[in-house]
């Protein structure tokens, strides 16, 4: 799982991403484990995925670009802090991985999942979808031009089936 | 539940406009990133610059904003200056921080222990939240209280220079001040503050 890891990462770096913020996720293990091997990005560890936009906003003040990795719960916690972005029209580009569509297991995951795109286009953000594997590094590479060129926002939705199954022991 | 000390920083020596000033008096490249309500105030009085990032919201993201920058320009100074209600709202950011080892950041608390833009109610540092003691035991090598004129002196050198990153609480006197205001538009803040340091928006 996770083949598309190796090629988003370069995507990344060849868009001009230096600095990678995260919260754990299953569905972006590898990307993560590649980020924290490679010296080209400096890889930041989040407690809450809402200090990632923050985080994210004094790089572009800095002259650094960035992306933040989450999962779709994540959404729920950052919605205050969008409006930093878009009142300030930060370039924001984010890479959300879905819980709550594909074998959830874990009904907890579904409300954010089910939605995420809502939420999202409250935001203000734009969204690519990618569902499969050969899909992905295209629309982050998309993605990734979009949000540095104009100042934009945008998520990139990465279909639950792109992750490894999780089924608790079951 | 616990009581809160409600009286007790209305006597605190320190003023937070004297602090900003003391801060950003011949700052000297110095990035300033001020958390919403007082401490954007603070720093405008001491003298609005472009390199003054205030901010009118974003509650408990100016230290992370911070650390985005410092890592950005490890050669620039950043000051993250907040308060106590915005550093409580944040407290997750300092373990972040921490684990970045950012040596050009220093994070500094005006602590008058108010929500000063809701009222004045008391905050959980009036119930005794020890910010300084959160910050040491997230990781961050330098931490410090500070509670008057001398405690400041001896600090300053520390939060300006000192290899980070530094965490400062500093207790001031809760007190009713002017508004002094920065520009409140965003993109207005983001551009000149690239523009100055970067020479592009």
């Amino acid at each position: 799982m996770s083949e598309w890891a190796e090629g988003v990462f370069e995507a990344l770096v060849s868009a001009g991403v230096r600095q990678v913020a995260y919260v754990p996720d299953m569905g972006h293990k590898r990307l993560i484990e590649i980020c924290n091997e490679d010296a080209r990005v400096k890889a930041v560890l989040l407690t809450t995925e809402e200090e990632g936009v923050a985080l994210l906003a004094g790089a572009w003040l800095g002259g650094e670009r960035g992306v933040l990795l989450m999962q779709s719960s994540g959404i729920g916690n950052c919605i205050n802090m969008f409006s930093l972005a878009r009142e300030c029209e930060f370039p924001l580009l984010m890479l959300v991985t879905m819980r709550g569509q594909w074998h959830e297991f874990n009904p907890w995951q579904k409300h954010l999942g089910q939605n995420a795109k809502k939420l999202l286009t409250t935001a203000g953000f734009d969204i690519e979808v990618a569902s499969e594997p050969g899909a992905v590094v295209a629309a982050v590479a998309e993605a990734a031009e979009g949000v540095f060129k104009n100042n934009g926002r945008t998520a990139v939705l990465l279909h639950q089936k792109l992750a490894p199954k999780k089924t608790f022991g079951k | 539940m616990m009581d809160a000390d409600e009286k007790r920083s209305e006597t605190y020596p320190l003023r937070r406009r004297d602090v900003a000033q003391a801060l950003l008096h011949g700052r000297r490249g110095l990035l300033v990133v001020a958390g919403l309500g007082s401490c954007a105030w603070d720093i405008t009085a001491a003298g609005d610059d472009p390199l003054n990032f205030p901010l009118w919201g974003a509650m408990g993201g100016a230290p992370a904003i911070g650390l985005g920058l410092a890592l950005a320009r490890p050669e620039n100074r950043v000051l993250v200056i907040t308060g106590d209600g915005e550093m409580l709202m944040g407290l997750g950011s300092l373990a972040t921080i921490a684990i970045q080892a950012a040596k050009n950041l220093a994070v500094v608390v005006f602590d008058n222990e108010r929500y000063g833009e809701t009222g004045m109610q008391p905050t959980h540092t009036a119930y005794g939240a020890d910010l300084p003691g959160v910050a040491k035991a997230s990781g961050f090598p330098v931490t410090g209280q500070i509670d008057d004129q001398g405690g400041l002196d001896a600090a300053l050198p520390v939060i300006l220079e000192a290899p980070g990153p530094v965490f400062f609480n500093i207790k001031v006197r809760a007190e009713d001040l002017d508004f002094v205001l920065p520009p409140k538009e965003g993109v207005i803040l983001k551009d000149r503050f690239r523009q100055a340091l970067l020479g592009e928006t």
